[in-house]
């Protein structure tokens, strides 16, 4: 199997859509959260999708299926929220190791299964992870703006056990994402770069932030060139744009990485706005649209989208992105 | 143009296959061939912004982040943060503020420089900081290890990294040492770390120029060359640097000093220097900088010409004292013969035409020592004299040698040129023993015994028995002295002179400082030492004759002489020894001081527990000087005031006393010394074995203070005291109280002074060093007070002048261990714990016990009106051996503590 560093050269890659989009499509209850695992726990676990490859694997199983299905060549494992900290929410920081080692087999034995199919186009795992649910620059107490909920080595400690949980669960990839605030992926490429050389080994690491609006700024203030500047330290595989923004509002920030950065470039828009149901609308073809000016512009690497969008989007991407070359990294 | 020969134009970045440094607040900062200088704003420094202190100290973090966001608005690019202070939780604050800015976008905005020469500090900070950041800074100074350690851990955090031109063996100090190190800490970083070499920055050390020695006139030259030559050679690095120190030595006459930096960065960003921390406010526009002055800052920065420090002195004196033009008068000694203008200020220590005169004497002469053997030192013997006949007193012999320093300062490149040997009357090694860290005697010796032609190596404080004998072999020195203020020092020399015995140095020892004595000497330290001869010299004065006698025609009979009398002293101790007689411990319990409890109604403290305060107001603490032990500190004996209107040493007193008073008020105005206290007070009772419990809120004995009984056999009325006497016994009834302090003010002082010295002036540095002193005594005065009538308030109503106060005429005592009421030095270590003193205000215990910094005071606090001060005396065995059970320690460490006070 040809490695992701070399595939990345020869064509676009296309990464999966909304892992959430897609639980939403099953109408799980309660009892789906627990199954067989935690029947006795006392709080209610429904909406924490990361526990359901842990209770109702085969659901997983099947959509990571359908985006491999639809033309993807990387799958995120379902681990978002796979941390200790985005965990204690629901007083399960205990089960951290274990949501992101089977999140990363279910993940991974799919792969395997699509590329003995079709070794001329290989499949990979990226292992998802979230920025988690507190952030290490910004106060949560407004009558106190030096105070924090979390620190850098508490972030660091909880990063560490889920990059251990993915990679010996078998991930390719590490996929840093929904980076709001620079500290708390900061943490998370200390956490990656300490396991690499404790555990031996090392994967390439994609990281993905997130623009929350047109003033093209993070959550936390940086521009997009400021926040490429702060996560430059390590060897990336690519850096990229995810969430919060549809594909057409998204490519002047994308388009500046493509100019600032000697990494590859992915961007895993929304399928537009949310609507005020909280949905999105735009559909494959009104997205592909908008993904077309990034393509023509020669502007990335890796292809994929974030929430709202479904194999149908990410099957209609596919094809489109094969019309395209990939952009072609200017070492100069 | 380029200073250097080989390139002829301003530096150009040539290094386009590398790239940029780019770092980043909120917004990139990115260092283009174009960027011609980035400034570091240096603002938020707690070391350099007394201001900014202050806001830190206090925690009033909303003007501390004003502070910040003025730097930004006004052009800083990068906000240099520094927390490096003895009293701060340097982490702490880093942390805090750095947080707090990260929610200030208008400052957040510019990369952050996290400074500190703590690396626990910098990691700390490292870990707050979203963007991309620069650390100030690592270095060579510890090795390769810790080197490559930080250096790794940096680019994990992702960081550029400053570099200091600091290695194993020091600081780099010329143009070749700067190479050096910059060269192999880059190899360091490129080839083992892999650290990016567009994010190294290298700090060559900004030096100070114009401080009248020789070795510093090529110090601003060396750095422009230094900065061409990493800037050439080091593929992608940058340069930084810490402006402001070029122009130290122009301290108070700041257009000078704006003239300076300005001229400086114009030099150093043409030799490629792209990055400073630079204070905006402290800097000229170079094209604005008058003619003349810009030609003769240039002349001292490039090193230009031979006197340009005297010329920019000159020339500035007019510029800083415009409004005085006109008036200046032309003094009459200044028409004299050279060599009778040399004997004035010589003796009368002026500085000013010192340089000129000795020129003036040189072109006379054949070879440049000549001035030295010939006028300089018929000078200095004319010192000598008068001060052998108490015509002269120290504070000016100090100030003598103050001038004689800078002639032969100026003279001595010229020496060197010639490669004579110096002569010199002997080699005398001083030191301040292991554990002490008092210094005043053992400078005002070397400057005495400097400037009567010894060849001093003054070896500083806290100087192991090791070192001594190292250097005394390596440096083959004629009389070793040592020196030393605390009690448990007595020891420590005993133990140099065993050493000198084993090791067969074969040179006299002399014995100094306040506990020392001929009867020690004769007893201890003699008795160590046959093959050689220890003397005790009572002050500086006597240190020259008897230098002179030792070194001199007269050698054998004065330690023939000398041998006798010490002799003598034992044989009157021996015999004193017998006649004193002893109580048991048990005896002399039951003789104990009796106070009748049930008239004593203790007052509570109206604050229980311990409690900082910081920066004492100094002008509410000055009238409580009590002047009398500063004029003994210069050897003039008497009482203040009086001693002011001495017939003999009147005149010298009110000189001094002036100089002190305007050093004080400099003090005072600059806010030079930080006095600060930690005091508090608990719940307290004695038992039957001499020991104070102290209680705390909830019950529990926290402490106990262990105290020492007088056992001499006494008089029909006097009692055997101990200062658990003054203590209730545990009861039911009432409950007594017993409180402590720490006071300081030595914080800055040890660097002040060290600067003075450098600056070749003893005078004001030992001048220093006593006020401190005093400042410390008197704010333990003034910290007593509140206590008496606030803090505690068992006196609300006292009122004392300061007279009083001095003779203690006070309710209730403060007595302090290692002083006569409480000898036991390791008493200090309780005090020090109680109030987490070394964490509240950075004071120190030294292996010996001595507090560190200098200038600090520790005690206790007794209440009862009964309550005075005594002197233990002598102690017996048994009470050593009782005190040891006690403190659960072994007997032998508490008899190595308590030797001093043993009866054996």
């Amino acid at each position: 199997m040809k490695r992701i560093q070399e595939v990345i050269k020869e064509r676009i890659l296309v990464l999966d859509g909304a892992m959430g989009t897609m639980i939403q499509r099953h109408d799980l209850q309660e009892a789906d959260f627990r199954k067989n695992w935690f029947e006795n726990h006392q709080s209610s676990l429904k909406g924490n999708n990361d526990l359901l490859s842990l209770t109702r694997p085969d659901i997983i199983e099947s959509i990571h299926r359908a985006y491999f299905d639809a033309g993807a060549d990387i799958v995120e494992t379902n681990t978002f929220s796979g941390t200790s900290i985005a965990q204690a929410d629901y007083n399960l920081e205990k089960y951290a190791y274990e949501i992101n080692f089977h999140g990363a087999q279910i993940a991974k034995k799919v792969a395997e299964e699509f590329t003995k199919k079709n070794p001329t186009k290989p499949r990979f795992v990226a292992g998802s992870m979230g920025p988690t649910n507190r952030t290490a620059s910004i106060s949560p107490d407004v009558n106190d703006p030096g105070f924090r909920n979390i620190n850098f080595d508490q972030l660091v400690e909880a990063y560490k056990e889920q990059v251990k949980g993915l990679i010996d669960g078998g991930v390719d990839i590490l996929l840093v994402e929904t980076v709001f605030d620079t500290l708390n992926a900061k943490a998370a490429l200390f956490a990656i770069e300490q396991s690499f050389i404790e555990m031996e080994i090392r994967v390439p690491i994609m990281v993905s932030g997130t623009i929350t609006d047109a003033s093209g700024r993070t959550l936390t203030g940086q521009t997009t060139e400021a926040f490429l500047i702060s996560i430059s330290h390590l060897p990336l595989l690519s850096v990229g744009l995810n969430c919060a923004l549809g594909a057409k509002d998204m490519q002047p920030y994308i388009k500046t990485l493509a100019n600032k950065s000697t990494f590859y470039i992915s961007a895993f828009p929304n399928a537009g706005l949310p609507n005020e149901f909280g949905t999105y609308d735009e559909t494959p073809s009104i997205m592909c649209e908008q993904l077309e000016k990034f393509l023509n512009d020669g502007l990335i690497n890796i292809i994929g989208g974030c929430c709202g969008t479904t194999p149908e989007h990410i099957h209609a991407i596919s094809k489109l992105a094969s019309n395209y070359k990939p952009r072609a990294i200017d070492l100069t | 143009m380029s200073l250097l020969e080989e390139y002829s134009s301003k530096y150009m970045f040539k290094w386009h296959n590398i790239p940029y440094m780019k770092l980043s607040g909120l917004e990139p900062l990115i260092f283009t061939p174009d960027t011609n200088f980035v400034n570091v704003g240096e603002r938020t420094n707690v070391t350099g912004s007394k201001k900014f202190l202050r806001l830190i100290k206090e925690e009033n973090f909303e003007e501390a982040i004003d502070i910040a966001r003025e730097q930004v608005e006004g052009g800083a690019q990068i906000i240099d943060i520094n927390m490096d202070e003895g009293m701060l939780d340097g982490e702490k604050a880093m942390v805090r503020f750095l947080n707090l800015i990260a929610a200030e976008p208008d400052i957040s905005r510019v990369p952050v420089m996290i400074d500190s020469s703590k690396w626990s500090i910098i990691e700390a900070g490292l870990k707050c900081i979203q963007g991309k950041g620069v650390v100030n800074s690592i270095s060579l100074k510890e090795g390769e290890e810790v080197f490559i350690y930080q250096a790794k851990k940096i680019k994990l955090y992702g960081a550029s990294v400053i570099v200091m031109a600091f290695d194993e063996k020091g600081q780099a100090d010329s143009y070749e040492r700067r190479v050096e190190i910059c060269k192999r800490s880059y190899d360091i970083l490129v080839d083992k770390v892999n650290f990016p070499a567009q994010d190294i920055i290298f700090d060559p050390n900004v030096f100070p120029v114009g401080t009248g020695m020789e070795e510093h006139k090529n110090n601003a030259v060396d750095f422009f060359k230094a900065t061409r030559w990493i800037r050439e050679n080091l593929p992608g690095a940058h340069v930084s640097g810490g402006v402001s120190n070029v122009s130290f030595s122009f301290r108070g006459n700041n257009s000078v000093r704006e003239a300076m930096h300005s001229a400086f960065l114009f030099h150093a960003i043409n030799e490629g220097m792209d990055m400073g921390i630079v204070n905006p406010t402290m800097l000229e526009v170079y094209d604005d900088i008058p003619k003349e002055l810009l030609d003769k800052v240039e002349d001292v920065l490039l090193n230009r010409k031979n006197n340009a420090t005297e010329e920019l002195l000159e020339y500035a004196s007019q510029v800083s004292f415009e409004n005085k033009k006109g008036n200046e008068k032309v003094l009459k000694w200044r028409d004299k013969v050279v060599e009778e203008r040399l004997e004035y200020a010589l003796i009368k220590g002026i500085t000013e035409y010192i340089e000129d005169d000795v020129e003036e004497v040189r072109k006379l002469v054949n070879r440049p020592i000549e001035v030295i053997e010939g006028p300089l030192m018929n000078g200095m013997n004319t010192v000598g004299d008068l001060f052998g006949e108490g015509k002269m007193f120290l504070p000016q012999v100090v100030k003598s040698a103050r001038v004689m320093k800078k002639a032969v300062a100026y003279l001595t490149p010229f020496i060197e040129a010639e490669k004579t040997v110096k002569h010199t009357k002997g080699k005398i090694l001083l030191a301040t023993v292991k554990g002490d860290v008092h210094d005043i005697g053992k400078n005002i010796v070397g400057v005495v015994l400097g400037c009567n032609n010894y060849e001093i190596i003054d070896l500083g404080v806290m100087v192991p028995a090791y070192k001594i004998i190292e250097e005394a072999k390596k440096n083959k020195v004629d009389i070793i002295g040592l020196s030393g203020l605390i009690t448990p020092s007595l020891d420590e020399m005993i133990d140099v002179a065993k050493e000198m015995e084993k090791n067969e140095i074969r040179v006299p020892l002399l014995i100094g400082g306040a506990t020392t004595s001929r009867v020690h000497t004769a007893v201890k330290i003699e008795q160590v030492l046959p093959s050689s001869q220890a003397i005790h010299v009572l002050d500086a004065s006597r240190s020259v004759t008897v230098a002179g006698s030792l070194l001199g025609k007269g050698k054998e009979d004065f330690l023939a002489k000398t041998k006798s009398e010490y002799q003598t002293l034992r044989d009157y101790h021996a015999k004193k020894k017998d006649q004193k007689s002893f109580l048991t411990i048990d005896q002399a319990r039951k003789n104990k001081f009796q106070i009748n409890w049930t008239k004593y109604n203790p007052t509570k403290p109206r604050k229980m527990g311990s409690h900082v305060w910081y920066d004492l107001p100094l002008e509410k603490i000055v009238p409580y000087i009590d002047w009398t032990p500063f004029f003994q500190t210069w050897e003039l004996y008497g009482r203040f005031p009086k001693i002011l209107n001495d017939e003999i040493v009147g005149l010298e007193a009110q000189k001094l006393y002036d100089d002190a008073q305007k050093v004080l008020s400099k003090v005072i105005e600059e806010n030079i010394i930080q006095v600060d206290v930690v005091y508090g007070f608990w719940q307290a009772f004695s038992d039957q074995n001499d020991d104070i419990h102290l209680i705390n809120e909830k019950g529990e004995v926290i402490a106990k203070s262990h105290t020492l009984r007088q056992q001499t056999s006494k008089s029909a009325k006097a009692k055997n005291m101990a200062l658990s006497d003054f203590i209730r016994p545990k009861s039911d009834e009432a409950t007594d109280y017993l409180g402590a302090f720490v006071v300081s003010a030595g914080k800055n002082v040890a660097d002040i002074a060290k600067q003075y010295e450098e600056d070749l002036d003893d005078y004001s540095s030992i001048m220093i060093k006593a006020i401190a002193d005093r400042i410390a005594e008197a704010a333990t005065e003034y910290l007593h007070e509140k206590v008496r009538k606030e803090f505690w308030g068992y006196a609300s109503n006292e009122s004392f002048n300061n007279e009083e106060l001095i003779r203690e005429k006070y309710s209730g005592i403060r007595p302090a261990p290692g002083y006569p009421a409480c000898p036991d030095h390791t008493e200090k270590k309780t005090i020090f714990k109680l109030l987490n003193a070394e964490e509240n205000i950075g004071v120190t215990l030294t292996e010996s016990l001595a507090m560190f910094p200098a200038s600090s005071v520790s005690g206790w606090y007794f209440a009862h009106p009964d309550a005075k001060y005594f002197g233990l005396g002598k102690i017996k065995k048994d009470q050593v051996n009782d005190l040891a059970k006690r403190k659960a320690v072994d007997e032998s460490v508490m008899l190595k503590w308590l030797a001093p006070n043993l009866d054996d």
